[in-house]
């Protein structure tokens, strides 16, 4: 499965709740303000970094980089632009935004 | 591959409308289909013809209407939500047409992938 | 509801739709306009489930009384679900327990999960709208 993050991690609880839902071998695509959970340093990070071992996390380039976030991406994070949205959610058999 | 896109939100105030428009074009690109946008919630308010944002940035309804005349794309507008926010035949912009739930339903059942874009 | 038994598309497929409830209700309309998702869509014959998760759970509540804020009630509509077919109510026991919730404190009969079993539910569906 696809699941897709749309908002901060310091916001809302969505990706936490998703993190958790996630099973092994699923794809977890941040948009969005949901990017600067995949920045160094943020509050996240741990999270994600940890998340990681078990799941393929991606974030939006264009929303990075419309953040000034471009050049803080931690590392284990696969970075796609539109063209891999796209490509991530015909791969995946079914997706799940978390609002 | 026929991608389904539903919109839960209105223009400007959240970035999902703008989210869901290049996602929708970009898929376009690459080949795919996209038979129909389906508005619920605020999203009903990215239809009307009546805005006018500043020149200078993206025309959010505009670009979907520009969509749909290039492309075939159905933009569905749901009956009930939009009759809760004043959204009627008389202010839609090119393209959109209101229209009950079951088009939403339909396509889950039809399309190869539905995508929600919200808040 | 007659009218409603005309609306199956036609195309025999079947799928399994669930609707993913997150938010509480009477805050934001989601709550509201997602139920109103969920009626429509039982009258085309597919397999259908309500997750509710976080504060998702909080639209079963009984004892809802929304008078005072003047604001339509429809928390009794979840109890119409299953007329309408709609029986597979699923709700998170995490998200329960951290508000401190019960079976006993919920409006209609719902089966609660684990997260491993909503988990796999999840991965499992064909198609997920969210609201």
């Amino acid at each position: 499965m696809l699941h897709i993050v749309n908002k901060s991690a310091a916001e809302r609880s969505s990706l936490e709740s998703c993190l958790r839902m996630a099973t092994k071998g699923s794809a977890v695509l941040l948009i969005e303000d949901a990017v600067y959970a995949a920045t160094n340093g943020n509050a996240a990070a741990a999270k994600i970094q940890a998340a990681a071992a078990d799941l393929k996390i991606y974030a939006l380039g264009p929303d990075l980089a419309a953040r000034g976030m471009a050049g803080r991406v931690l590392d284990g994070v696969n970075v796609v632009d539109y063209g891999g949205f796209v490509d991530l959610v015909a791969e995946h058999s079914n997706c799940q935004s978390w609002l | 591959m026929q991608f389904g896109i539903l919109v839960n939100e209105g223009p400007y105030t959240h970035q999902a409308s703008d989210t869901a428009y290049l996602f929708a074009r970009t898929a376009i690109e690459k080949g795919h289909t996209v038979p129909r946008v389906f508005f619920y919630h605020d999203g009903v308010n990215n239809s009307t013809r009546l805005a006018t944002p500043p020149q200078d940035d993206r025309n959010v309804s505009a670009r979907w209407s520009k969509l749909a005349a290039d492309h075939g794309v159905d933009l569905v507008v749901c009956v009930a939500a939009a009759q809760r926010r004043g959204i009627n035949d008389d202010v839609l912009a090119p393209g959109f047409r209101i229209s009950g739930l079951g088009q939403l339903v339909e396509m889950g059942i039809q399309y190869d992938r539905l995508v929600t874009f919200g808040d | 509801m007659s009218d409603m038994d005309d609306m199956d598309d036609g195309s025999g497929i079947v799928k399994k739709f669930m609707f993913l409830n997150r938010k509480a209700p009477h805050g934001t309309v989601y709550a509201l306009e997602g139920l109103e998702v969920v009626l429509i869509t039982a009258a085309f014959d597919q397999d259908v489930s309500m997750v509710f998760t976080d504060d998702g759970v909080y639209q079963l509540m009984k004892g809802i009384d929304s008078k005072g804020i003047e604001v339509k009630d429809f928390s009794k509509t979840y109890r119409a679900l299953e007329g309408y077919d709609i029986e597979k109510l699923y709700v998170d026991q995490a998200s329960m327990d951290a508000r401190g919730l019960t079976e006993d404190d919920l409006i209609v009969d719902v089966t609660v999960l684990a997260v491993d079993e909503m988990a796999n539910l999840m991965a499992e569906q064909d198609v997920v709208i969210s609201f």
